[in-house]
């Protein structure tokens, strides 16, 4: 379970329902809301029972901001000192939301480490209160209940929560470099036991509400309702709060236990697990996991498990202690502010900066059933979208359909969709030889073979068919926009939109606009990706784009790598072990040798030297000899039945493309800081020339789309912490040795010589 | 709510289950005005048969596992086919059709209605088919007679209904059926005995049949719960309700005014004359049991829901100029019909309130024209559900796209001489019972028009308008 849990962690997938902290906004406002009566608590007293409800005035979810904080202080003292009340709900009454978790902005305005720990304390204090109440405190749990809101329910004496889909707990500051410091290192082993403590503190993963039950996390489950006299959410809400009441009563009077009946196995589970060489065995475990998948490059895990030790071990007293500074010192990690800053990106792409588009997509045409096209349609058709995949020839589109089907059945394996929804979903995709149903299309998007001629070929025969209105999209990792484009009637209609592979599971995807794409054509693609779950660039037209552009500098560095006679596995573990979760040797493998070798030698003939170093041709031979990668089962490793080894007949290839390393540039460091220093200085080359438009977009492609070491948060994050200037010299040295594909550009030498000029605004 | 306001005494000064003479009750009902303030005279239109119902009849409804346990579907069939030969008279042969509604399909009699027609002794030249459309199955066997006198293809057709609870088809495990049809054309011995190898204790266990909605997998029950939460219906509503619906049934049974019911004399046993699932009892008591679906807060329970029942029903159907041609004289038309769908999840329940307005659109007719209510009760909860829906403006216009409320029908009009909570439900049966019920009722509470109206599994539901037959 741990393994996954670091797993998980280390494959850095920020959810897109996990929202922890509130925008920027709601920090100015709630500071200016202090003057009003209360506006975010509100208390009704029904009878002998307090309903208190949560509720944000300034924003679609609840943080527990400064304000929130000192109204929920305010009430409690009034319910504790009020005799006719005997008990408590706490209830949010926003539908969709509990309480999100704390609120960001707070933690980003203090200034030093003892700060960010006073203001644990503070919260560990209030909850301590809470946890203590004299008065039984139902905490009714509808929606996102993370972060410290979680921290907030577990202190309460019971948790009721709807079985709906948008109820999830979870401790997700673990993927923002920071703990749970409202007590929740010391709560959650507590109630859940440690392997389940950990696995959600570690993970940060949102755990739905059936799961939730069975771990003991939640006591009782409340179903859903439909329509009735009220809407279904809001009567969903009002039916919680008379479950919560009587549950409240029921503990009041007796009638409730609050501990839990337990089966004979739990029993005995506890009673291993309270023998502390079990517990110092755990520990071990989890410690060693992490660093294995952490490879010591995030702290937070760490800390975590130094949180919950101090707590089991030396009680409450030192555990809290110990929550409250590590979580003061993780606030104050570079990781932690590079998390925080992904956190914030991935928010920004996920809004469409370029309006509504004038005709939503309804019916969606993809052209090829390939691993692309087919994941393309996989996510399309679960947002309810009418789609077309359509191939050239009946096998490949059996493959293409049983991909897709294959995607679905997954879910219903998991549980998260029934077969009965599988289903449903699956109606919505046609597969398809022709073009019949193209005249319907409000949206076209090509996944045909990477080559300029077949491009312009089905873009003539698809223009042919599709109504005025339609967009043409060109999936292509490398190949120019404006080169498709020039065989269009309409180019204002064409754009680019470059998916990563699998596609449902890859977060990024990269659109590309030429200088004729129309803004509406771009907010049209925009708004699809976005409803495809996809986190959304924008970038120019050019070689490579953006990502693939910053991809095959590196990918030549590292062939330059190997022939100077580092194996593969070698080669993997330094750039694992400098934060990338994929090998670069493991990552050619995936992405296709064959393709690799394309998109080098394209990129190579559109930037010359610049994008040389490793040798071509060791490329080329590798694809001759039938080594295509992983697709093939051979590249430059060979892949059997699950397990992968070094290719044997590798070697005499490389031999015969031998180079010797230069020693004053071929230490491990070094070695990785040649490959990071070009992808990185490729990147900002990108910013300078307008290929991105911001570094945020460029850290959140680099990240979600390459797998860029997310603890240095994006490749401009890491020039601002890492200093420009620093860069700049490493790169100089290298430059002496490989000549031009060293060489910083100007914007990374301006940014050197002015240690003021940073990418992103500085967060203290 | 009190108990008699709900038995529907508003009108009426006082229970008439607790004391009222049914001579009262009568004489005050005929105090109404009927005919005279009616929207339309009568449905009858120009061009457009008149189609009317004979007689009804139906066994006994047993709670399964009692009497009936050890019969067949096509024998509780067989038996109403029977009572209705005998209770109408009509020759064995003077039928052009038999259209019969199941549910929960025996496998060797997958179409009941054939063999229940043969084992009565109709002509063997009289074709018959097998309907389903879950809890609304007969209703749909009927509106299928309906249609075919209408289009001119019959003259007269035997509709009906059975389901049979006592024994239900309990299959083997996918994996076992496979390994079993896999044997039948395994040739050699070796192949045998290899795939009788083959079978693990995992293929040994059964599967066994759910009331359970095959794309939500949720049962009817639970969602009976959720609907009665989503409209605010209490326990204590539901148990009344309830209550009220095993005392009317009870007063019904013990008046003798469910005369649509034939014994049956069940092989080795004795005689069966009467449903035997009606059992008042009181608020107390059923306030004592435990939710059945949603734990531990829900308010459906065994008591204030309809329970598993054995039992079939017939009708005998003709264009009016056939049956005044045979010499009857006829109980009721049938007029209007819809059939509505909706939200198998969250409005699984909710057919009466969709299609009650549509049917009375469709007639011309205002819920106040109506003198007779009959409909379907699966859950307590789910009629009061349907009432509470009927009677609400913001649910019709929100969720049937109507301009307003079509109004909850008064309870004084309303399952009279019980329903299915009380009286039982098998589930293919039910519609014959509610159909006659309304032609019986509207004669002894001398009504013009009556209204049907069921839910039924997969979100479904219909009404139908009945006219009473001139007296």
């Amino acid at each position: 379970m741990v393994t996954r849990a670091v797993a998980a962690l280390s494959r850095f997938t920020i959810r897109a329902r996990c929202i922890l902290f509130a925008g920027p906004s709601s920090r100015h406002i709630s500071v200016a809301s202090s003057i009003m009566a209360r506006s975010h608590v509100n208390c009704e007293i029904k009878g002998d029972v307090a309903v208190i409800r949560i509720s944000d005035p300034n924003s679609k979810v609840n943080t527990l901001s400064l304000q929130m904080q000192k109204e929920m202080t305010e009430v409690m003292d009034e319910v504790w000192g009020n005799s006719a009340i005997k008990c408590v709900v706490m209830i949010s009454s926003k539908p969709g939301c509990f309480i999100a978790g704390a609120d960001i902005n707070m933690i980003q305005a203090c200034k030093s480490t003892e700060e960010v720990t006073r203001l644990s304390q503070e919260g560990q204090k209030i909850f301590e209160k809470i946890e203590k109440s004299p008065k039984p405190i139902v905490a009714a749990i509808n929606g996102s209940c993370l972060g410290g809101g979680l921290e907030f329910a577990i202190a309460c004496q019971y948790r009721v929560a709807t079985k709906s889909k948008t109820t999830v707990l979870g401790t997700p500051e673990v993927m923002l470099g920071l703990l749970p410091g409202a007590g929740g290192t010391q709560r959650l082993p507590k109630m859940i036991g440690l392997p389940n403590a950990f696995d959600m503190m570690l993970t940060g993963r949102n755990i739905r509400a059936d799961k939730a039950k069975k771990m003991g996390l939640v006591h009782q489950l409340v179903d859903t309702l439909g329509p009735g006299l009220k809407s279904p959410e809001e009567r969903t809400i009002e039916y919680l709060e008379e479950v919560a009441i009587d549950c409240a009563r029921g503990i009041v009077n007796k009638k409730l236990a609050l501990t839990k009946e337990m089966n004979m196995m739990q029993k005995i589970q506890d009673h291993v697990m309270s023998y502390s060489f079990v517990q110092n065995r755990i520990y071990s475990t989890v410690e060693k996991k992490v660093l294995k998948q952490t490879k010591g490059l995030y702290p937070a895990p760490m800390k975590i498990i130094e949180c919950v030790k101090a707590g089991m071990e030396q009680g409450p007293d030192a555990g809290y202690l110990a929550e409250s500074q590590n979580f003061g010192k993780l606030a104050m990690t570079p990781e932690s502010k590079a998390l925080v800053g992904l956190y914030h990106g991935q928010v920004a792409c996920k809004k469409n900066r370029f309006g509504v588009p004038e005709k939503e997509v309804k019916t969606l045409a993809i052209l090829g059933a390939g691993l692309i096209g087919a994941g393309i349609a996989q996510v399309t058709v679960e947002k309810s979208i009418n789609t077309i995949l359509k191939d050239i020839t009946e096998e490949a589109l059996n493959q293409g359909q049983h991909q897709v089907y294959k995607g679905l059945n997954d879910k219903t394996k998991k549980k998260s969709i029934t077969s009965f929804e599988r289903d449903s979903i699956l109606s919505n995709l046609t597969g398809q030889l022709d073009y019949s149903g193209f005249e319907k299309a409000d949206m076209v998007i090509e996944a045909v073979f990477e080559d300029l001629a077949i491009k312009h070929k089905v873009l003539k025969e698809v223009e042919a068919v599709i109504p005025p209105n339609c967009v043409f999209a060109s999936n292509t990792a490398a190949l120019a926009i404006k080169d498709i484009a020039a065989a269009s009637k309409r180019p204002e209609k064409v754009v680019g939109m470059h998916y990563f592979s699998p596609v449902d599971k890859m977060q990024l995807l990269e659109i590309i606009t030429t200088d004729k794409t129309s803004k509406d054509t771009t907010a049209s693609a925009v708004a699809l990706g976005l409803k495809q779950g996809k986190v959304v660039i924008v970038v120019g037209d050019g070689p490579g784009f953006y990502t693939t552009r910053c991809l095959a500098p590196m990918l030549a560095e590292a062939v330059r790598v190997l022939q100077e006679g580092v194996d593969p596995k070698k080669l993997d573990s330094l750039t694992t072990g400098f934060g990338f979760p994929v090998g670069a040797a493991t990552l050619a493998d995936k992405l296709g040798i064959d393709v690799a070798a394309h998109m080098a030698e394209n990129l190579g003939k559109a930037f010359g030297s610049r994008f040389g170093g490793g040798n071509l041709e060791l490329l080329k031979t590798m694809v001759a000899k039938g080594f295509k990668g992983r697709k093939s089962g051979k590249g430059f490793y060979v892949y059997q039945s699950g397990l992968k080894d070094i290719n044997p007949e590798l070697k005499e290839i490389v031999e015969s493309y031998n180079m010797m390393p230069t020693p004053a540039v071929s230490s491990d460091s070094d070695v990785q800081y040649r490959l990071i220093s070009r992808f990185v200085n490729e990147a900002v080359l990108c910013l300078q020339e307008g290929i991105l438009t911001n570094p945020v977009e460029g850290d959140i492609g680099a990240v979600f789309g390459l797998g860029f070491p997310p603890f240095l948060g994006g490749p401009f994050r890491f020039v601002d912490n890492f200093g420009a200037d620093k860069l700049v010299e490493k790169m100089k040295t290298f430059e002496e040795v490989f000549g031009n594909q060293f060489t910083p550009c100007q914007l990374l030498l301006d940014h050197a010589k002015d240690p003021s000029r940073k990418f992103h605004r500085l967060i203290h | 709510m009190e108990v008699d306001r709900l038995l529907g005494s508003g009108k009426l000064g006082k229970p008439f289950w607790g004391g009222n003479t049914c001579a009262e009750f009568k004489v005050q009902l005929l105090w109404l005005p009927f005919s005279s303030s009616k929207s339309k005279k009568t449905l009858s239109k120009t061009g457009v048969k008149n189609i009317v119902l004979v007689d009804g009849v139906r066994t006994p409804f047993l709670q399964s596992g009692t009497t009936y346990a050890d019969l067949m579907p096509h024998d509780l069939a067989r038996t109403a086919l029977q009572g209705l030969l005998n209770r109408t008279g009509i020759p064995k042969d003077a039928v052009d059709y038999i259209i019969y509604g199941t549910v929960i399909q025996e496998v060797k009699t997958s179409n009941v209605a054939r063999e229940a027609a043969l084992g009565a002794g109709f002509s063997d030249r009289i074709p018959a088919h097998t309907v389903t459309m879950a809890c609304i199955s007969s209703n749909q066997a009927m509106t299928t007679a309906v249609g075919m006198i209408a289009a001119g293809q019959c003259d007269a057709v035997v509709a009906g209904g059975v389901e049979f609870m006592s024994d239900v088809p309990i299959r083997h495990s996918r994996k076992m059926r496979k390994t079993m049809l896999s044997l039948n054309k395994a040739k050699t011995l070796g192949a045998r005995l290899a795939l009788l190898g083959s079978i693990r204790p995992a293929h040994l266990a059964p599967e066994l049949p759910a009331v359970a909605e095959f794309s939500t997998e949720e049962t009817m029950g639970h969602s009976a719960d959720r609907l009665a939460a989503a409209f605010g219906v209490s326990r204590r509503e539901q148990d009344e309700y309830a209550l009220r619906s095993h005392s009317l049934a009870k007063r019904a049974q013990d008046e003798g005014l469910l005369s649509d019911v034939v014994g049956f004399k069940v092989p080795g046993k004795d005689i069966v004359s009467k449903d035997n699932g009606i059992r008042p009892s009181s608020m107390e008591q059923m306030a004592k049991l435990k939710p059945a679906f949603v734990k531990p807060h829900g308010t459906v329970t065994a008591a204030n829901s309809s329970y598993l029942t054995d039992g079939a029903s017939a009708v005998l159907i003709m264009s009016e100029e056939k049956a005044l041609a045979l010499g009857y004289k006829p109980k009721a038309y049938l007029r209007d019909f819809v059939y509505v769908s909706q939200d198998p999840k969250d409005q699984l329940l909710l057919g009466p309130s969709y299609a009650t307005p549509k049917v009375l659109e469709r007639s011309g007719l205002k819920l106040a024209d109506i003198d007779v209510f009959e409909f379907h009760e699966a859950f307590a909860g789910q009629i009061l559900s349907n009432l509470k829906a009927m009677d609400s403006d913001w649910f019709a216009k929100t969720y049937m796209g109507r301009t307003s409320k079509v109004g909850s029908p008064p309870l004084d009009k309303f399952n009279l001489w019980g329903g299915s909570l009380s009286l039982g439900h098998p589930f293919g049966a039910t519609g014959c019972r509610l159909v006659t019920t309304v032609a019986h009722r509207l004669k002894k509470e001398g009504g013009q028009y009556g209204l049907v109206a069921a839910c039924a599994a997969g979100g479904q539901g219909h009404a139908m308008v009945i006219e009473a037959y001139p007296q």
